[in-house]
Order: structure tokens, then sequence, then C-alpha cells
């Protein structure tokens, strides 16, 4: 019973992070920080992501293959992303 | 082999079904990455042609209610753990009613979609033949609007998808198909859940909080 009431104290405080994190974002984004807005805006999602990835998915404490398949699946998406931005980038040079 | 009903006869053990089976979902999100990626990567490029118009475009969106849905759909995660945890403690009743907090969250999460996607076409900000808007940056905001409807109505879809998955999950709870040794399946929608939430969490800064 311990195990389970641990598991729900862990899934509150993820939530809480979450919608502390929510906040912050759209309490940053009337704030121009420049060249930084994206980058803040993405850092912050990104952190959301991972809680939910390594909390709500489950990641933490499952098996190794799980973090192998799920890793590669955003490894190409940056290869996607990547490969697209600096073909469109450095089009002008 | 097992006395176990649900141990399909290609499995060695329960564990290894279950891992199977959380693999095979992974695979699956991996081509949901993709998909969703493939949107990003072009909504980035258009962004970095058009940066004025689509930040004239931002301009056009609800950060209130764009803020609530997000916590919405963040709360609709947190019971979709809970129904996960459930299963886990083969608390048939405690899927039922988790995953059914999880409906209404997702159905409020829609309605207030449905509410701005209605106050779009009352602008005139729908791309296309109903596109009314007149002022600076018309095409550029034009642009974003598309990638705004295509983004969150695919969005939308897989919610829509995954409400129906999550009723069919609430008819097998109460059929007493799950037990504290086997309920993959609402684990494997469970995943499915906060894939689409992770999407929107990517979504909602892009759409609407950038440049705003």
């Amino acid at each position: 019973m311990h195990d389970h009431q641990a598991a729900r104290t862990i899934s509150i405080r993820v939530f809480l992070a979450l919608m502390v994190l929510t906040a912050v974002t759209v309490g940053v984004s009337f704030v121009n920080l420049g060249a930084f807005n994206l980058p803040v805006a993405l850092l912050i999602a990104c952190t959301k992501a991972s809680l939910v990835l390594v909390y709500f998915m489950h990641l933490k404490g499952n098996f190794k293959l799980l973090w192998v398949a799920a890793a590669s699946g955003f490894l190409f998406l940056l290869v996607l992303i990547s490969l697209t931005l600096s073909d469109y980038f450095t089009r002008d040079w | 082999m097992s006395e176990h009903g649900s141990l399909a006869h290609h499995f060695e053990d329960l564990e290894q079904q279950r891992q199977s089976a959380d693999l095979g979902m992974w695979l699956f999100l991996i081509t949901e990455i993709m998909f969703f990626g493939g949107v990003f990567a072009a909504y980035a490029v258009c962004r970095w042609m058009n940066p004025a118009g689509f930040s004239a475009g931002t301009q056009h969106l609800d950060v209130t209610l764009g803020t609530i849905n997000t916590a919405v759909l963040i709360g609709s995660s947190l019971t979709m753990v809970w129904a996960v945890q459930a299963g886990h403690e083969g608390d048939a009743k405690g899927i039922s009613r988790n995953l059914m907090l999880t409906i209404l969250l997702g159905g409020v999460f829609l309605v207030i979609k449905g509410f701005e996607y209605r106050h779009k076409f009352h602008d005139g900000l729908v791309p296309g033949p109903l596109f009314h808007f007149e002022g600076e940056h018309v095409a550029g905001i034009e642009l974003f609007m598309c990638f705004y409807f295509i983004m969150t109505g695919l969005h939308a879809f897989h919610m829509i998808i995954g409400i129906g998955l999550l009723m069919w999950l609430i008819v097998l709870a109460r059929r007493g198909r799950f037990t504290k040794e086997y309920s993959n399946p609402v684990e494997g929608v469970g995943l499915y859940w906060h894939f689409v939430d992770i999407v929107w969490i990517f979504l909602f800064p892009m759409l609407y909080l950038l440049e705003h």
C-alpha cells in the first residue's frame, strides 16, 4: 500500500511542477527577451515534456529497451528538424 | 503453461507480455513523433521566412483560453496516470472512475477549442475563401492560421480518437477484463494520451506565446 501512496504523491508533484512551468512560460512570454524568446520557450517545453515522459509515461523504472526506443524517436526528430533548417538557413550563403 | 487467462500463448510470462505491449506502443509513438515533427519543421521554416506575419498571427490567438486548455490537458494526464495506477492495483472501479474523469477533461479541452475555432470563423481568420482579414501582413497571418488549424486540428483529431479508446477501456473494465496482473491496454492508451499531451506542450508556446 505504501508504494501506491508514494506513486500517487509523485504524480501530484509532477502535475504541480507542470502547472508551475506552464505559468512560467506564459509569464515569460509577456517579457520581450529578444533572441532568447524562442530558446526559453523551447527549454521550458522540453522540461515539461521530459517530466511527462519520465514520470507519466513511466520511462523511469521501466526496462532499458524502452529508453532506447523512445530516444531513437527523438533522435530522428532532431535529424529531421536540423537537416531541414540547415538547408533553408544556408540557401543564401 | 501459465494458468493465467490473460497470457497469450506466444509469451513466456506476463512481464514479457507487458514489455512487448509497451515497446509496440512506443514504436507506434515514434511514427507519431515523425508525423507531428514534419509539421513542426514546416512551421519553423515558414515562421523563419515570415517572422512579422507569424508574430502578427500569434496576436489573434487567445492566450487565456490556450493557458486554460493547457492546464485542463495536463489535468487529464494526471487522471490518466491514476487510471493506469488503479490498473496495477487491480482496482476496476478506480480505472473506470479515472478514465471518465480523463474523458471529461478531454471533452472540456475540445469544447474550449471549438469556441476558439468559432471565434476564428467569426473574425474571418479561417484560411481560404472564408478569410476576410484586412490589414498589415495579411499573407503571413493567413499562412500562420493555416498552421494553427492544421496543427491544432490534427491534435484535436488525436484526442477524439483517444476519447474513443478511453470509452472502449471503460467497457473492458466494467466487463472485468482487467486484473492486478493484466491491464496492458490501459497502460498502452495511457502512453498515447500522454504523447498527445506532449504534442500540445509544444504547440501551445509555438502558436500562442511566441512573440505574441
